[in-house]
């Protein structure tokens, strides 16, 4: 056909739609992130300007990210979205690394429907999953009253407003995306390699260590990714769940841009935490893909 | 043995926090955690609560079209990332299509609300926060998750139907429409519905790109929940489970009826 007009056509309405929506909007926090803040609207002061002889000046304002690093706050606030996340990640793989084994295990005729129950909760809402929480953890909730009852405790624990309800409310709803990659690779896997390593005389749980882990690493490394990325930058939880001195990055940006309404400290903490989250995580990716594909 | 156990206490973790609030939304006492009696109150409250209904049409509304918009442009996004193999600008391409699968939510809210205001200072579009900057952010995130169902539907399809229809003469875009499109159908369907899924649930993107005069209905609740746990919200929580339960339960037959017909 008219080869080359065609295949312009198909790709250019989503291409140009990237590159308005998302390519553009992501170098417009660079530039205000490099803005000196102000009063008005918009609230920060243009990059360039010309003077009276026609002359380009730049205004290039690096104290935002100055004050990142010389702030203690951020810097905090960075170290415990990645502890909280970390923690969460690891609640995600202990309740869902054998959740997945016993699916991917199970006669086949269940396999379809028991995952399907662990990704049920993923399409019912998310923010309606975190707020179901409150009622469980708050002094004078369920798990409270239960620990009451059963005589554990002799008064309520406070457990809503701390990192603890929030480590909780992310291993809730992020354990799906944990669940799903790891049976993928579980269900793949060739039985005939534990029954050899029985064979040879290996305990099951030697072999489980030897044989099954080191093969399900892929899964492993894909939900850990898949939970760990979008939990150090989640708002939802830490606001819901977590008290007011639960510093997470998230907050920290919707603070300074919607409570303080200092956009281009908010845009410089945009860029801090992509080049330190997601550049490094792009890279690792980036090789893995090409580790792969060599071997190939 | 063990094993099972530990499968059921994960499923108990997962749905127990469900159970509890559906049971709480039909209680007639106020107080949220002390049982008063069987009450569908809440219910009657909420069907008056205008400022609710009006966000809930709204999220309707921008949730239909933003996942229309998505699954056209994500299946032609597919289709040019599968179909053709070099292309200018590639690599910046995929990039661009992976990248909002793993941004945080509170960057990619940022950077659209900084580029509408930009766009309004410079030609005085989009006027405000509306529905209209609602559906073009929704459509943005939602568009890489549809690309990533139909993109791997694609990658398995048997070419060689392709192939066949164009030896046979059949032009590209009749090869397209009667060969392609019905084949990847399904991933279709199941793009749009997530895509529909993620837009009536966004909060944190919805938080910045919508205005005064066009509050969605996740705000909507954010802001209830904000201020503690309310019997209302239970109640609308309940009906949002039901009415997910009620669609899977649909998508579950339709697919169960495909993959018969499809044997017989």
């Amino acid at each position: 056909m008219s080869g080359r007009l065609g295949r312009f056509l198909v790709g250019l309405p989503a291409y140009a739609w990237l590159v308005a929506f998302f390519l553009i909007p992501f170098l417009i926090i660079l530039k205000i992130s490099l803005s000196e803040p102000a009063a008005g609207i918009p609230p920060y002061l243009p990059l360039w300007s010309h003077d009276e002889v026609e002359n380009l000046r730049f205004h290039l304002a690096f104290g935002n990210y100055l004050s990142l690093f010389g702030d203690e706050l951020y810097a905090f606030a960075y170290f415990n979205s990645i502890r909280i996340a970390g923690i969460a990640t690891l609640g995600c793989l202990l309740i869902g690394y054998p959740a997945a084994y016993a699916i991917a295990r199970s006669p086949a005729a269940w396999r379809q429907s028991l995952l399907l129950l662990v990704a049920l909760p993923f399409w019912t809402s998310f923010l309606i999953r975190v707020y179901a929480w409150i009622g469980i953890l708050k002094p004078e909730g369920l798990l409270n009253a239960l620990l009451l009852w059963l005589g554990v405790i002799s008064e309520p624990l406070q457990i809503l407003q701390t990192d603890l309800a929030v480590i909780i409310g992310m291993t809730y709803s992020y354990l799906p995306f944990m669940v799903l990659p790891l049976y993928a690779t579980l269900e793949k896997m060739d039985l005939s390699l534990l029954e050899a390593a029985a064979d040879l005389g290996c305990r099951p749980f030697r072999a489980f260590l030897a044989v099954t882990l080191p093969l399900s690493m892929p899964g492993i490394v894909a939900g850990s990714l898949l939970v760990f990325i979008p939990a150090v930058g989640e708002y939802v939880i830490p606001d819901l769940l977590g008290g007011p001195d639960t510093l997470m990055i998230g907050k920290v940006l919707w603070a300074e841009f919607f409570d303080n309404r200092d956009w281009p400290v908010a845009s410089a903490v945009a860029v801090a935490m992509l080049v330190l989250l997601v550049a490094p995580i792009m890279i690792i990716q980036n090789a893995r893909a090409k580790a792969e594909g060599r071997k190939r | 043995m063990m094993l099972y156990s530990l499968l059921a206490l994960a499923y108990a973790f997962l749905y127990l926090p469900i159970v509890v609030m559906i049971v709480f939304s039909f209680n007639a006492s106020n107080l949220v955690t002390v049982w008063g009696g069987f009450s569908t109150k809440w219910y009657g409250e909420l069907l008056h609560d205008q400022k609710v209904l009006d966000a809930a049409w709204l999220s309707l509304k921008v949730a239909m079209t933003s996942a229309t918009l998505s699954t056209v442009l994500g299946t032609l996004a597919a289709v040019a990332l599968v179909r053709f193999h070099r292309f200018t600008g590639r690599t910046l391409f995929t990039g661009m299509v992976t990248a909002p699968l793993v941004m945080p939510e509170v960057i990619t809210g940022l950077a659209l609300l900084l580029l509408f205001v930009a766009m309004e200072h410079a030609f005085g579009w989009p006027a405000g926060r509306s529905m209209t900057t609602i559906v073009i952010a929704h459509t943005t995130f939602s568009l890489s998750f549809v690309t990533v169902v139909v993109r791997s539907r694609l990658a398995q399809m048997d070419a060689s139907l392709e192939e066949a229809a164009m030896d046979l003469g059949a032009r590209p875009l009749r090869v397209f429409m009667t060969i392609t499109l019905p084949l990847i159908m399904p991933a279709l369907l199941a793009g749009w519905l997530l895509a529909f899924t993620l837009s009536i649930d966004d909060v944190v993107i919805s938080a910045f790109v919508s205005g005064p005069g066009a509050t969605p209905l996740p705000i909507v609740i954010f802001s209830k929940v904000r201020l503690g746990v309310n019997p209302e919200i239970n109640a609308l929580a309940t009906i949002v489970v039901a009415l997910v339960g009620i669609a899977m339960a649909i998508a579950g037959r339709v697919a169960l009826g495909r993959e018969q017909s499809r044997r017989v």
